[in-house]
């Protein structure tokens, strides 16, 4: 006990002593340890690591490039880029998504289609590029936004231009519309060209120029901190932006048209038969393309696709109709070219047509006949047995021919999206087609545009304005030649002797002045200038079989004979050719063709003009 | 014979007659001037750190006078009071973090702080302080090495307030203040025996730790650093970025205000505990070894002060605060650098934080005690 209770001072002294130099090597290995951590760091990984710093700060940020603007021809804006403030997302920079989602929807009105959308495209952008969630904010959601910017790393409040259509519902089967990208479309497109839009033609001259009415991207290297705010810009490469489209189309016009439509299901094409340009391209009933640009919600989607009248469907270059009484004059161009008749041939009508050794009667719409009927007579009072007869005479495959050089049975290459190509029947196409013979009887009736034929309104004015060109065939357009536009290609002609054409348009004269004309009472009174037209009425084929009784009174509606107007005017210097159909009513189409060259015409006669018509006794 | 007595006196003459001005004051002119340095420096790497906030690099320098006000008050506190007033403060020390606990029940989370009129502070840093004092002065008066029973009674001392404040919770400050006590308690010699024996029991100890005490987020704390990358956005961002500002400065840096880490708010705390990252990324590694320079040279004066005190108290005292201190540094450039996980450990006289600089400018005033009260006689 004592010897404990007694200290040894210089022995713990020395104790203390020899632990502590053994702590200071052990704290000069563990500062070893720090340098060469320190070391492994910032010179081993430096390369690494600086870049990895760079890489936080300095992003390549897309600038989309603006969309080429569509003007008329008189240089109204048709389409053009309005802004609007688009909440968008950064990805990278957002910790938790769902709850930066919920907690965004509790600031703005945010659709569960919305947040879909953004969730299938957000993982498809490239990093660091913003993702929209929700366009067209309105000023209460940017404020509310902006006040809780802080808390919401990564969103963005982002002001873009957007598509816009001032004339709403007017030009929507030309001009289409802009979407957002779809699944399918982003497969096929170059992703470098679209890096900073979410945005493609959809439909329409939109779709037809998207190359180029896109642009180039631009790209900023930018200086961001860890929240995603832009500090600066380094660099920039400024986009290109997408050329200015100029439309051969009139806007007055295009509206006359859509007015004349009002209320009607129906399409009317336009076209100058000098140029091929379309004048005015309408389909009723329309819808507001605006809708479509930033996405249109599905009950909106849903009630046009489902709408009995079809809004979302383009008469004018899809709908296919039995072209009826309207082939005529084309009909007898064939025959008096192809020399089958003299343009002084005619028949005695006695109100029906019968083949030889058959006993069938091919009535014409007149049952008591019209008596002796030549050629102009029987355009004029669009005589059946007479083309009945002349059809025989030539032979379904020499009616084909002749079809197909007025630009019938295929597609007329109009710059637009999409294009039906009609059908002009043949023995080689029934043969390969429906793996049977031609009928004798089915040339009967191809002579009054029925049976297999089929026509859209854009062909039918197409072939119209041959005639109005005496020959001078034209492809229809709606851009005129310019940057990016290719630039017309002549067409060739029909070559006739004038005679015949004269023959033909004569008929079609009488269809409008004669008054025993099929237009002449529809077309009214007072008209100030030449008319050379043709009426049709096509029976409605293919009725559904499955019909419910409730629905049987709109189906009656719906199975009444589509009335069909082909004209050009004034016939001494064409200045419009078109095509009208009105489905399910006989006896509007002229109505609206009058209304439509009216339209055109009226302020186009100048006073030079008009003595000239009163000398030839027009007025 | 006045001869020889005089001569006999000799050695001590100087001492008596006159002592010099830094005794009188009982301040240390080697450690003050290279703490007055330091401070400054860090002064300049917080400015930085802060984004070019002036009033936290005010507010921080007021602290460091505080701190050195402090500093040179305790130094007047010969260390034989000290060892008086030990016990008191210890009971003291323990009682308010027990009041911090009771209250903490209320409050959502970690509570550690004392809220007294005009201002409020931590207790675990009053026992930081008090600690190593505590058992250098059980342990200065037994026979050295301790024996079995003094060893279990020091362990007693450290592991209350240990416990303490680990459950506020706080696990880096409480694992600090345990190796404060333990780093006396291995000074005065702690057999090897006992030290192998403890790290064997370590490892089961561990995973009682993991299955028992440690808390979900120490937890992910400890995962997150085994493998930051598992979650980059989530709690693996603060080291991964903190190695990429360190690595990125490269050797030379990339200049002060000029590191993007830190500027453009890559990096988290980029002025409390993680400063130590702008300091690499903006100086570089030739920044990083000036700071270490620094830091040995301070832990050089206490190492030298260890050695040259008079007597065993203040020999455990001088040496443990200096090693606590050096603990201090390696664990925060360990964590920030990657080496260990993120335990919240200030850069010390770095980072901004009042009361971690007045604890340590405190600390570092035991030291200056220590060496300048010396009795006639070193025992």
């Amino acid at each position: 006990m004592a010897a404990d209770t007694i200290k040894d001072h210089p022995g713990e002294r020395r104790l203390v002593k020899i632990r502590v130099w053994l702590a200071v090597v052990a704290m000069i290995l563990m500062t070893a340890g720090l340098v060469a951590r320190m070391f492994y760091l910032q010179v081993q990984r430096y390369d690494e690591l600086a870049t990895q710093s760079e890489d936080n700060r300095i992003h390549l940020r897309t600038v989309p490039p603006i969309r080429g603007l569509i003007y008329d021809a008189k240089g109204r804006l048709l389409a053009e880029n309005r802004p609007s403030y688009t909440l968008t997302i950064i990805r990278e920079r957002v910790k938790n998504m769902d709850e930066t989602l919920s907690e965004l929807s509790e600031l703005v009105d945010l659709d569960p289609d919305d947040i879909d959308d953004f969730k299938e495209r957000v993982y498809k952008t490239r990093p660091f590029n913003s993702v929209p969630l929700k366009y067209r904010l309105n000023e209460e959601e940017i404020a509310r936004v902006s006040v809780n910017h802080h808390r919401l790393p990564g969103v963005n409040v982002e002001a873009q231009l957007i598509r816009f259509y001032p004339e709403r519902k007017t030009l929507a089967h030309a001009i289409g519309y802009v979407g957002r990208i779809n699944d399918k479309e982003l497969r096929k497109l170059d992703a470098s060209l679209y890096s900073g839009t979410n945005i493609i033609g959809k439909t329409g001259v939109e779709r037809y120029y998207e190359s180029i009415l896109l642009g180039k991207p631009g790209y900023q290297e930018v200086e961001s901190n860890a929240r995603g705010r832009i500090l600066r810009v380094l660099k920039q490469v400024d986009p290109v932006p997408g050329t200015d489209l100029h439309l051969y189309l009139d806007l007055d016009l295009q509206k006359a048209a859509m007015e004349a439509l009002k209320g009607k299901r129906g399409a009317v094409v336009a076209l100058d038969p000098k140029t091929g340009g379309v004048l005015a391209l309408a389909s009723t009933p329309s819808y507001d393309t605006n809708s479509f640009v930033t996405g249109i919600g599905y009950k909106e989607f849903n009630s046009l696709r489902d709408n009995i009248n079809r809004p979302l469907f383009n008469r004018a270059t899809l709908g296919e109709y039995p072209p009826a009484s309207t082939i005529k004059p084309f009909v007898a161009m064939a025959a008096l070219d192809s020399e089958t008749v003299k343009s002084d041939y005619r028949i005695f009508d006695r109100g029906y047509y019968q083949l030889p050794g058959d006993k069938h009667r091919y009535r014409n719409w007149k049952r008591t006949g019209d008596g002796w009927t030549d050629m102009v007579r029987a355009i004029a009072r669009s005589n059946d047995t007479y083309f009945y007869d002349i059809a025989v005479k030539m032979g379904i495959d020499t009616i084909h021919d002749y079809m197909t050089r007025f630009q019938l049975g295929q597609r007329t290459g109009l710059d637009i999206a999409s294009e039906r190509p009609g059908l002009m029947p043949s023995r080689a196409w029934k043969r390969a087609a429906r793996g049977r013979p031609w009928y004798p009887g089915e040339t009967v009736i191809s002579g009054i545009g029925q049976g297999y034929m089929l026509a859209t309104p854009l062909q039918l004015a197409t072939a119209t304005a041959i005639i109005a060109n005496r020959g001078g065939i034209v492809a229809p357009r709606l851009a005129k030649p310019g940057p990016g536009v290719a630039p017309k290609v002549p067409m060739g002609r029909i070559d006739k002797t004038p005679e015949d054409w004269e023959t033909v348009i004569k008929g079609m004269r009488e269809v409008v002045d004669n008054p025993r004309g099929t237009a002449h009472r529809r077309i009214g009174r007072k008209l100030k200038y030449t008319v050379a037209g043709k009426t049709g009425t096509a029976q409605v084929v293919g009725i559904p079989q499955d019909i419910k009784e409730e629905e049987a009174q709109v189906l009656e509606e719906f199975q009444k004979d589509h009335g069909l107007f082909i004209a050009f005017a004034p016939i001494e210097n064409p200045q419009i050719a078109l095509a009208v159909i009105i489905e399910n009513d006989s006896s509007a189409a002229v109505g609206v063709a009058r209304k439509v060259m009216d339209a055109w015409l009226l302020p186009r006669l100048g006073p030079l003009e008009k003595p000239a018509l009163a000398k030839k006794g027009v007025l | 014979m006045p001869q020889d007595f005089i001569r006999q006196l000799d050695p001590t003459h100087n001492l008596r007659a006159a002592p010099s001005l830094s005794n009188r004051l009982h301040l240390d002119p080697v450690l003050m001037s290279m703490l007055l340095a330091f401070c400054a420096a860090g002064l300049f790497v917080l400015y930085s750190a802060s984004g070019r906030n002036m009033d936290m690099v005010i507010r921080q320098a007021v602290y460091m006078l505080m701190g050195f006000g402090g500093m040179c008050i305790i130094a007047q506190i010969p260390p034989r009071y000290m060892m008086m007033l030990v016990p008191f403060a210890y009971l003291g020390g323990v009682v308010l973090l027990v009041a911090v606990l009771v209250m903490g029940y209320g409050a959502k989370g970690a509570q550690r702080w004392i809220s007294l009129p005009g201002f409020r502070f931590q207790p675990s840093e009053i026992i930081k302080l008090v600690m190593p004092l505590t058992v250098a002065a059980w342990l200065c008066r037994k026979t050295l090495p301790p024996k079995f029973l003094d060893v279990a009674v020091a362990l007693v001392l450290i592991g209350i307030p240990t416990a303490l404040i680990a459950k506020q919770p706080d696990l880096g400050t409480s694992l600090l203040i345990a190796a404060s006590g333990l780093f006396a308690l291995l000074l005065a010699g702690l057999s090897w025996r006992i030290i192998g024996g403890a790290v064997l029991l370590a490892l089961p100890a561990m995973w009682g730790m993991w299955h028992f005490v440690m808390r979900e987020y120490q937890k992910q704390r400890v995962l997150t650093f085994l493998n930051p990358e598992s979650d980059p956005w989530g709690s693996g961002w603060n080291i991964i970025q903190s190695k990429i500002a360190i690595g990125s400065g490269g050797v030379y840096g990339k200049g002060w205000l000029l590191g993007t880490q830190s500027h453009l708010d890559f990096l988290p705390e980029s002025h409390t505990d993680f400063i130590i990252a702008v300091l690499a990324e903006e100086f570089g590694m030739i920044g990083v070894l000036v700071l270490l320079a620094a830091y040995a040279l301070i832990l050089g004066r206490g190492i030298f002060i260890t050695l040259h005190a008079q007597n065993m108290f203040a020999r455990l005292v001088s040496g443990s605060v200096t090693l606590t201190f050096f603990v201090y540094i390696f664990v925060n450039i360990g964590m920030v650098s990657g080496l260990l996980p993120v335990v919240g450990v200030p850069l010390p006289l770095v980072s901004r934080g009042g009361t971690s600089i007045v604890t340590l400018m405190a600390g570092f005033g035991i030291l200056m005690s220590a060496h300048t009260h010396r009795n006639l006689l070193g025992r």
